[in-house]
């Protein structure tokens, strides 16, 4: 039983439809409407030179905050009694069960300037406050959006850490600072590297949480891109060298941080 | 009491259209010419519409739901989708994706398509009710041999605003370059629209394709963008009803429909404004072509083309339409002006290639408000993500190694 | 600290399920604004005789369901051949499949639109019609499935003892029978947790949808977002109150089945234990 053929059918389907179509960006990418070889797409992606550095700066911004966030989460969970941790672990995923299109169409209704927050503050004789159409209710979108991307992972590395292990430190006379960062970071660190890839990747290249959240006026990456082949013309050679740009960042971040390289990748992605 | 009077009116019209054509239709459910109407029946037929957000009559307000009632009659089924600007329609035809049987682009639009070769000549023979458009849209500068479109409504840019807010009556572009309203204006997010305020503001003709002009009205743009709350399409319609800001630049008739939500809001039409028509084509790949002029020509069936513009609320160039509107909306100088009111009002026609592609590469910078380029930057990007990448992968298989 | 704890938990689900109990509450709103203004339940009846809004649904669905069963098949045989193979080429394979779930969906959706706009001039040319619309949605979504699949089933083709087949062979099974009554059976928990992550991301997808939709068809989250360019109608709302609470039932159930028979495990290893004592 060492077939190996069962796996063609998916094989040539990857390439057909993986391969060929990530070519094809590439193809696009250096070429000009006519065809011909050309270097202008990618100069001209440098123009966005600007939008691509504020979206990693939201990004890197909203990682943080992710980080921040989802750690004490985790660690809550981690802590806690396996059914506890599971409830939880089910609450935190449940809201992907609604559009996530709809939930930041929620939001919008939240933050207005008429909206429910801005109603909340008035009794009290505050604000209203600019919070819609902001920077700030950007990077609100992409936290709200996938933190449970950092969740996850988090969750998984610490649930390993036995309690014995930090009860061990405790008896060896470490204070709870102490515990917290020479014990548990250091063993969740694949868990945080994981959880800083699964969120950054996604809110680099969002159009949408942009385009809802940011009031078409704080475009990113994403919004540049969509740009290119659905929204104001249809211009696939710079829109594939913008991409291009996209994917290479992305490629960057992924091999610097180790993520690609490390072993069981599979049980981190999933 | 407006619906009330409403549905007065169209029913009244229905009774005597139904009993002026009792004649010529015996199974008389319709005044529609069942003969031409019912020649696709039974076929399976299907149409792909591809539309403005809300910009068809859908059954609310009592009014016709317009596509359910061309499927009743013809068995021709209506596949419906919208897109949001004249330019995200462009991109999908242009990208040939997907093959639409009816679009609504707008006129430097239709000329922009004819141009590229992107729509179809219609076959008039086969939209009689061609007829019933008035004189002064037939032959207009977008389509002058009028072979590619049917024009559908029209309409005048202008600016509506908060009363309560501004405080005052808006007599002026400038107001949108105002900083006492900053975050308080929503402005176009279309490049010709956003070009055509600007251009319009300086004084400057909006059809206009010297660059320098661009530039400026580009420049004043990105002045403007600190004020500017968001760019919107229909979002404006729930912030200017909820009081979301208090100037925007948006169309006359969406005004209407805003006022009957919120009644604080008022309407400047400049005196030199956009004089924009919508019309109907035929995309060239289109699959159906026949069906297609069917629907166009149903659109145009006088009772039709009225309900349809009574939840529009534009302007219908349908004169047998018009003349079924409600009294106050067909003598509404706001949506139907006498002719020295148009007179200084410009039509956008359809600019050059290069033109076109320059306004898109500053619409853009607008949008992500740009001002450093270096030609060297993204060369300079690539070399440095690959020497990481590569650094990165050597450093950690050497580590590896060293382990073992 | 255990305070602390609570506090935590409970800001931080408010924040979560905000937005959510916003949507649901504006489910049940009299108007079509994004103010409240009275209740009403009509939304709920109205989204099932809108068309725009069920064909979407349906389209959806059918799209989720054809896309991950055979994501499912094509994944798990290439499972059972990846778990066979080794060196340059096992890698190489598994590079590929990495791709799309590391990849920026963006760049999937376009490269998808690339290649299908490709592809329709190259069939065009060859007379043979070519159109976006249900194809290109499932091709589309199989694609970002797959990985699912495999990254499931693969460790526990790894767990599986290899000794198994041959045993069952030993006992007179054939090739067919070995593979169907053990390896399968063997790894059926990884088979339907990639069924169902694949499930899940194409019914959530909109990005690639976005891309990739015909004239005909659109997905529900296609037709939410052509809808937040004006106004979200509450019908979406209530259909995604439904949604939402159709899954929290399952999921509640499921639940307190799996506590119900961790409860019976245990009590049953205690009696077993206690048994053992009274005989020891």
């Amino acid at each position: 039983m060492r077939v190996k053929a069962s796996s063609y059918p998916y094989v040539a389907w990857a390439l057909l439809f993986v391969a060929i179509p990530l070519g094809l960006i590439v193809y696009f990418s250096f070429t000009d409407a006519a065809g011909s070889f050309t270097l202008d797409n990618i100069i001209q992606a440098g123009i966005y030179s600007n939008v691509i550095i504020k979206s990693v700066w939201l990004s890197v911004i909203s990682t943080v905050i992710c980080l921040l966030l989802g750690y004490p989460l985790a660690y809550i969970m981690s802590r806690s009694n396996p059914i506890t941790a599971r409830t939880i672990l089910l609450l935190v995923m449940l809201p992907m069960w609604m559009n996530f299109l709809l939930r930041t169409y929620g939001w919008m209704t939240i933050l207005e300037n008429n909206g429910i927050l801005n109603q909340f503050f008035g009794l009290f004789g505050l604000g209203p406050f600019e919070m819609i159409n902001t920077q700030g209710a950007v990077v609100l979108g992409m936290v709200y959006n996938y933190i449970p991307f950092m969740i996850l992972p988090l969750h998984s590395v610490m649930s390993k850490i036995g309690n014995d292990v930090i009860e061990a430190a405790q008896d060896l006379g470490a204070s709870p600072i102490s515990v917290l960062s020479e014990v548990v970071v250091p063993l969740s660190m694949p868990g945080i590297k994981t959880g800083i890839i699964m969120v950054f990747v996604p809110a680099v290249s969002t159009f949408i949480i942009s385009q809802m959240l940011g009031g078409g006026g704080n475009q990113l990456i994403g919004d540049i891109i969509e740009l290119q082949f659905l929204g104001n013309a249809y211009n696939p050679n710079l829109g594939s060298a913008i991409s291009l740009v996209l994917m290479v960042l992305v490629l960057m971040v992924m091999s610097v941080s180790g993520f690609l390289s490390d072993d069981n990748l599979e049980e981190r992605v999933l | 009491m407006k619906k009330v009077l409403a549905v007065l009116v169209s029913l009244i019209v229905l009774t005597t259209s139904f009993s002026s054509v009792c004649f010529a239709a015996p199974e008389g459910d319709s005044a529609y010419d069942m003969e031409y109407y019912s020649k696709f029946q039974g076929q399976g037929v299907e149409i792909n519409v591809y539309n403005w957000g809300e910009y068809i009559a859908d059954g609310e307000d009592g009014l016709m739901d317009i596509n359910a009632e061309f499927t009743e009659l013809t068995g021709i089924k209506v596949n419906y989708l919208n897109y949001e600007t004249n330019e995200a329609m462009y991109a999908k035809i242009k990208s040939g994706a997907n093959n639409y049987d009816v679009i609504f682009p707008s006129d430097y639009m239709v000329s922009r398509l004819i141009q590229e070769g992107l729509v179809q000549e219609i076959n008039f023979d086969n939209v009689p009710n061609f007829k019933y458009i008035d004189k002064s849209f037939v032959n207009p500068i977008y389509d002058p041999e009028q072979k590619y479109s049917v024009p559908y409504a029209w309409n005048r840019v202008a600016i509506i605003y908060n009363k309560e807010k501004v405080g005052y009556e808006i007599d002026s572009w400038d107001v949108l370059w105002d900083s006492a309203f900053d975050g308080q204006i929503l402005m176009f997010k279309n490049s010709r629209d956003a070009f055509g305020v600007a251009q319009m503001a300086l004084g400057f003709d909006i059809n206009t394709e010297d660059i320098g002009e661009l530039d400026e009205a580009a420049a004043l743009l990105k002045a403007q963008k600190p004020l500017v709350q968001a760019y919107v399409m229909d979002q404006v319609f729930d912030k200017m009803q909820n009081n979301e800001a208090a100037i925007a630049t948006y169309y006359v008739g969406d005004y209407y429909i805003m006022k009957e939500v919120n009644e604080d809001l008022g309407l400047y039409i400049p005196d030199a404004t956009n004089l924009f028509v919508d019309a109907v084509c035929i995309p060239s790949n289109a699959q159906n072509k026949e069906a297609a002029e069917m629907y166009i020509n149903f659109l145009n069936e006088p009772q039709v083309a009225a309900d349809n513009m009574e939840y529009i609320l534009y302007s219908t160039p349908n004169t047998a339409a018009r003349e079924l509107l409600p009294d106050e909306m067909k003598n509404n100088p706001d949506l139907y002006p006498s002719a020295e009111d148009l007179a200084n009002d410009v039509a956008y026609i359809n600019l050059s290639n290069s033109a076109n592609l320059y306004m898109d590469s500053l619409w853009t910078e607008i949008l992500a408000d740009e001002e450093g380029y270096n030609s060297w930057f993204m060369p300079a990007f690539f070399i440095v993500a690959i020497v990481a990448i590569v650094a990165s992968m050597v450093l950690r298989k050497r580590k590896k190694s060293r382990d073992r | 600290m255990r305070a602390f704890a609570r506090t935590y938990l409970g800001v931080f689900m408010a924040f979560l399920y905000a937005p959510i109990i916003v949507l649901i509450v504006f489910s049940f709103n009299e108007s079509k604004g994004r103010t409240f203004t009275g209740f009403t339940g009509k939304w709920y009846v109205q989204l099932f005789s809108d068309a725009a809004v069920m064909d979407a649904l349906f389209t959806t669905l059918v799209v989720a369901f054809v896309s991950s069963i055979v994501a499912t098949i094509m994944g798990t045989a290439a499972a059972i051949g990846l778990n066979n193979m080794e060196g340059k080429l096992k890698s190489g394979i598994m590079g590929m499949t990495y791709l799309p779930i590391i990849n920026p969906e963006i760049i999937t959706g376009v490269s998808f639109m690339l290649l299908f706009v490709v592809a329709k001039d190259f069939l065009g040319g060859l007379g043979v019609p070519f159109q976006f619309g249900w194809a290109t949605l499932i091709i589309a979504h199989i694609t970002f499935n797959v990985p699912y699949v495999i990254l499931n089933v693969l460790p526990k083709l790894r767990q599986m003892d290899g000794s198994l087949v041959d045993a069952a062979m030993d006992l007179g099974c054939n090739h067919w029978q070995a593979f169907t009554k053990v390896v399968i059976h063997e790894i059926k928990p990884g088979i339907i947790a990639g069924f169902i992550m694949a499930l899940t991301f194409s019914m959530d997808d909109f990005v690639v949808s976005y891309f990739t939709t015909g004239a005909k068809h659109q997905t529900l989250s296609v037709l939410i977002y052509s809808m937040t360019k004006k106004r979200v109608s509450p019908e979406i709302n209530a259909l995604s109150t439904i949604i939402f609470v159709v899954v929290l039932l399952i999921l509640i159930t499921v639940n307190l089945v799996e506590r119900r028979n961790i409860n019976k495990a245990r009590k049953a290893q205690l009696e077993r234990k206690r048994e053992g004592g009274s005989f020891g």
